[in-house]
C-alpha cells in the first residue's frame, strides 16, 4: 500500500534537528555570541529591532544569531516574542531637540546651530573591499572631540518660525495602536507612520524611490537627518510625575517639499516625516518619502494613481512578515485545490474537444 | 511551557478575539475585523485559525487538526503539537471523538455533530478579492449587498468556457444576506457548510473573523440554467473503496500512473478497521 502521505511527525523533528546543526555551521570554526552580534553587526541588529517594534539589542542580537542571519526571519522572531509582552503603558513624546546626536546633516542650509555632523556614516567611504579586515578588525585610536552642550534646535524651525512651512500643530489626542487594534481605513496621519517605521526597508525604499522617479513625484529636500540618543520618560501614576526610563537611539529624517498655495493662502512648502529605531538612515528618508507621498489628499494634491499614493496599497503591502508569511505559504500542502482545478480542467477540455469535434463534423 | 498563558494567548486577547467571535455569529457571514495577534508561526501557516481555536479551547476539550483533509500533514502535526505544548489539550485524529476541529482546506466527510466546533484557516477572507482589489471598497460592496460584479463573474465564465469556473474557495451566500468565501475548501465540500457544529473563520493576516451558526442556510452562488455542481475525481479510493468521498491523486511512477485515495484519511482508516 501507498503509505508516502505518513511521516510528518518524524519529518518535522529531523528537519529541525538537521536547521539546528547548520545554524552552528562548521564545528572547527568557533561559536560567535550575540554580543559580537549586537557590538559588531549593529545596523543588523537596529533594522531588526525597527521592523520588529521591539528596542532590545540583545534579544535583536539572539533572533539574528537564531535565523541564521535572515534578518526578516529575526524579525518575525521579536514581533512573536512581542506580542506576548503585557503593555503598561505609554511614554510621553520622545524630544528629539533634545537629542544627543552623533550625526546631524542638513541638506538645505550650509550651516546651522547644532553644525553638520557627518557621525559614523559609510557617505564618503569608497566601496573598497577593505581585505586587511579579514585578518584583523582592530580599529586605530580615534581622536574624540568633546561633545555638543544643549539641545540641537530643529532646521524645520527656522523654516516655522517665517511660516514658510506648513505648520504642523501637537495635537492631543493618543492615537491608536496599530498592534492592538485591526487596521482600518482610512488610517489617520499617526497610524500610517506607525506602519511605516515597522514596514519593510525594501518595500519602503522602493516606493520612496518610485516618487523621485515621477511616480507621486514631490521633490524632498532633506532638511534634516539627525542620529542620536533620547530619554524615554513614564509618566508614572502613583508618583505623579514623569521618570527616565530609559534611553534609544533613533534616526530622524525631516523633508521640505514642493509648495503649494492658492489665490488666498500664499504658497508654504509641506513636511514630510521619518522616525526609525536605531541607526536607519536609509529607511528613515524613505518613510519621509512615502510619508509625504501618502498626504495628497490632506493637502489638495492631485492622486496621479501612483502606488506610493495608494494608502490601502502601501499599509497592507510594507509589513515583510505578513508578506513573508503569504508568499511563503504557497509551498504549504495545496494537493486538494489543486485536484479540484485538475478535476475542472480535464471536464472544461473535455467538453471543449466534444465540442470541437461535433463542429467539425 | 508554563511561561505561557492556556492555549499561548493571554486572556484580555482572546476575550477581544471571542467578542469577535459572537459577533461574527450575530452577523452570519459577516467579516468582523479584529486585531490579529502575530503569532509564533507565520501568516499563511493558519493564524487566524490558530488564535480562533485558541480563544474556543478550553481544558476539557479533545482537538483534532488537519491539513488537507489529513491529521498527518506536517502542518498539522505542527499546529496539533503547538496546541498540546500551550495548552495540553487532549488530541485525537478520529472526527467523531474530537469536540474542536481546525482544519486548512476540507471539511470532513463524517457529518459534524451539534457539540463540536469546526475552525477553518482562511487566506483570503474577502470573496471579492480578486474582482475589487481595495478593501475600501469591497467593505462597501458588501454593506450595499451589491454583488453584481460577483454574478458577472460567473457569467463571464459559462460564456468563455461553458461551466463556472471556480474549483474551490467557491463563493456562498448566507441567509440570503452576504456573498461569504467558505475557504479553500473544495467545491465538493460546500454542500456539507449547512451543518449542525458551529463554524468559525479565522483570517490571521486579514485581520478578519467569519462565523456560520447551527444549520445556518448556505447556497452555493448559480444560475437556474447552470446550477451549482459539487465535483470530485471520477474513481473510487484505492484504500477503502469509497465512491463517496472526496479523493488525492497520486502518481505512483515514472509512467504517470496514477492512484487515487480518500483525501480525508481518518474517514478512509475508519472505513477499513470496520471492514475488518
Amino acid at each position: 500500500m501507498y503509505v508516502a502521505v505518513k511521516g510528518g511527525e518524524r519529518a518535522i523533528d529531523n528537519a529541525h534537528a538537521w536547521l539546528a546543526e547548520e545554524r552552528r555551521g562548521n564545528l572547527a570554526v568557533p561559536e560567535f555570541t550575540t554580543d559580537q552580534i549586537r557590538e559588531q553587526l549593529a545596523l543588523a541588529v537596529n533594522r531588526v529591532m525597527a521592523e520588529g517594534s521591539l528596542y532590545d539589542p540583545d534579544l535583536a542580537a539572539l533572533a539574528i544569531k537564531q535565523a541564521r542571519g535572515d534578518l526578516i526571519e529575526a524579525i518575525f522572531l521579536i514581533r512573536a516574542y512581542r506580542t506576548t509582552l503585557p503593555r503598561f503603558g505609554g511614554s510621553l513624546p520622545v524630544d528629539t531637540a533634545n537629542m544627543a546626536c552623533d550625526r546631524r546633516v542638513s541638506a538645505t542650509f550650509k550651516d546651522a546651530p547644532g553644525g553638520q555632523v557627518l557621525g559614523p556614516t559609510f557617505d564618503y567611504t569608497h566601496r573598497l573591499l577593505d581585505f586587511k579586515l579579514a585578518a584583523d578588525g582592530e580599529a586605530g585610536q580615534v581622536a574624540e572631540a568633546a561633545p555638543l552642550q544643549g539641545p540641537t534646535p530643529h532646521i524645520m524651525g527656522f523654516l516655522d518660525r517665517e511660516n514658510l512651512i506648513q505648520p504642523e500643530p501637537a495635537g492631543e489626542e493618543t492615537p491608536a495602536d496599530l498592534t492592538r487594534a485591526p487596521l482600518e481605513l482610512p488610517a489617520s496621519r499617526a497610524l500610517r507612520l506607525q506602519a511605516l517605521t515597522r514596514a519593510d526597508e525594501g518595500f519602503t525604499l522602493g516606493m520612496a524611490y518610485s516618487t523621485q522617479r515621477g511616480y507621486a513625484r514631490n521633490h524632498a529636500f532633506v532638511a534634516e537627518l539627525r542620529i542620536g540618543t533620547v530619554a524615554v520618560e513614564m509618566e508614572i501614576p502613583e508618583l505623579g510625575f514623569a521618570i527616565e526610563i530609559g534611553e534609544i537611539t533613533l534616526t530622524e529624517c525631516e523633508t521640505v517639499n514642493q509648495f503649494q498655495g492658492s489665490k488666498t493662502q500664499p504658497p508654504q512648502f509641506t513636511r514630510g516625516y521619518g522616525l526609525v529605531f536605531g541607526m536607519t538612515e536609509r529607511k528613515a528618508i524613505s518613510m519621509a518619502l512615502v510619508d509625504r507621498a501618502l498626504r495628497w489628499k490632506e493637502l489638495g494634491e492631485d492622486d496621479i494613481g501612483a502606488p506610493a499614493q495608494d494608502e490601502e496599497f502601501v499599509l497592507y503591502h510594507c509589513d515583510n512578515i505578513q508578506a513573508t508569511g503569504f508568499l511563503e505559504h504557497i509551498k504549504l500542502p495545496h494537493y486538494v485545490d489543486f485536484q479540484s482545478e485538475l478535476e475542472l480542467i480535464r471536464k472544461l477540455r473535455r467538453d471543449a474537444q466534444v465540442a470541437m469535434q461535433e463542429a467539425a463534423e | 511551557m508554563t511561561e505561557y498563558n492556556f492555549a499561548y494567548l493571554d486572556e484580555q486577547t482572546k476575550r477581544m478575539i471571542r467578542r469577535a467571535i459572537l459577533k461574527g455569529l450575530a452577523i452570519p457571514g459577516y467579516q468582523v475585523p479584529f486585531a490579529s495577534r502575530e503569532m509564533p508561526m507565520p501568516y499563511g501557516w493558519g493564524t487566524g485559525g490558530v488564535q480562533v481555536s485558541a480563544a474556543v479551547l478550553t481544558p476539557d476539550d479533545t482537538l483534532k487538526v488537519i491539513d488537507q483533509g489529513a491529521d498527518d500533514t506536517t502542518n498539522a502535526v505542527s499546529i496539533r503539537r503547538f496546541f498540546q505544548r500551550t495548552a495540553g489539550v487532549a488530541v485525537t485524529e478520529k472526527t467523531t471523538e474530537a469536540s474542536v476541529i481546525q482544519t486548512r482546506h476540507r471539511i470532513p466527510e463524517q457529518a459534524l455533530r451539534a457539540d463540536q466546533i469546526i475552525v477553518y484557516q482562511v487566506p483570503i477572507p474577502e470573496p471579492l478579492r480578486f474582482l475589487e482589489p481595495s478593501e475600501v471598497e469591497t467593505r462597501k460592496m458588501h454593506a450595499l449587498e451589491d454583488y453584481g460584479l460577483m454574478h458577472v463573474k460567473l457569467y463571464e465564465d459559462i460564456s468563455q468556457h461553458g461551466a463556472i469556473a471556480t474549483a474551490y474557495a467557491y463563493p456562498v451566500k448566507i441567509e440570503g444576506r452576504y456573498v461569504m468565501d467558505p475557504s479553500p475548501i473544495p467545491k465538493f465540500d460546500n454542500p456539507k457548510l449547512e451543518m449542525a457544529a458551529i463554524q468559525l473563520f479565522g483570517a490571521g493576516r486579514e485581520q478578519r473573523i467569519y462565523a456560520l451558526p447551527p444549520y445556518t442556510k448556505v447556497v452555493s452562488l448559480d444560475f437556474d440554467d447552470y446550477p451549482f455542481q459539487p465535483s470530485k475525481a471520477d474513481h473510487c479510493c484505492a484504500i477503502c473503496g469509497s465512491t463517496t468521498s472526496y479523493l488525492d491523486e497520486l502518481i505512483t511512477d515514472d509512467a504517470g500512473g496514477r492512484m487515487f485515495i480518500c483525501s480525508d484519511t481518518d474517514y478512509c482508516a475508519t472505513r477499513v478497521e470496520d471492514a475488518g
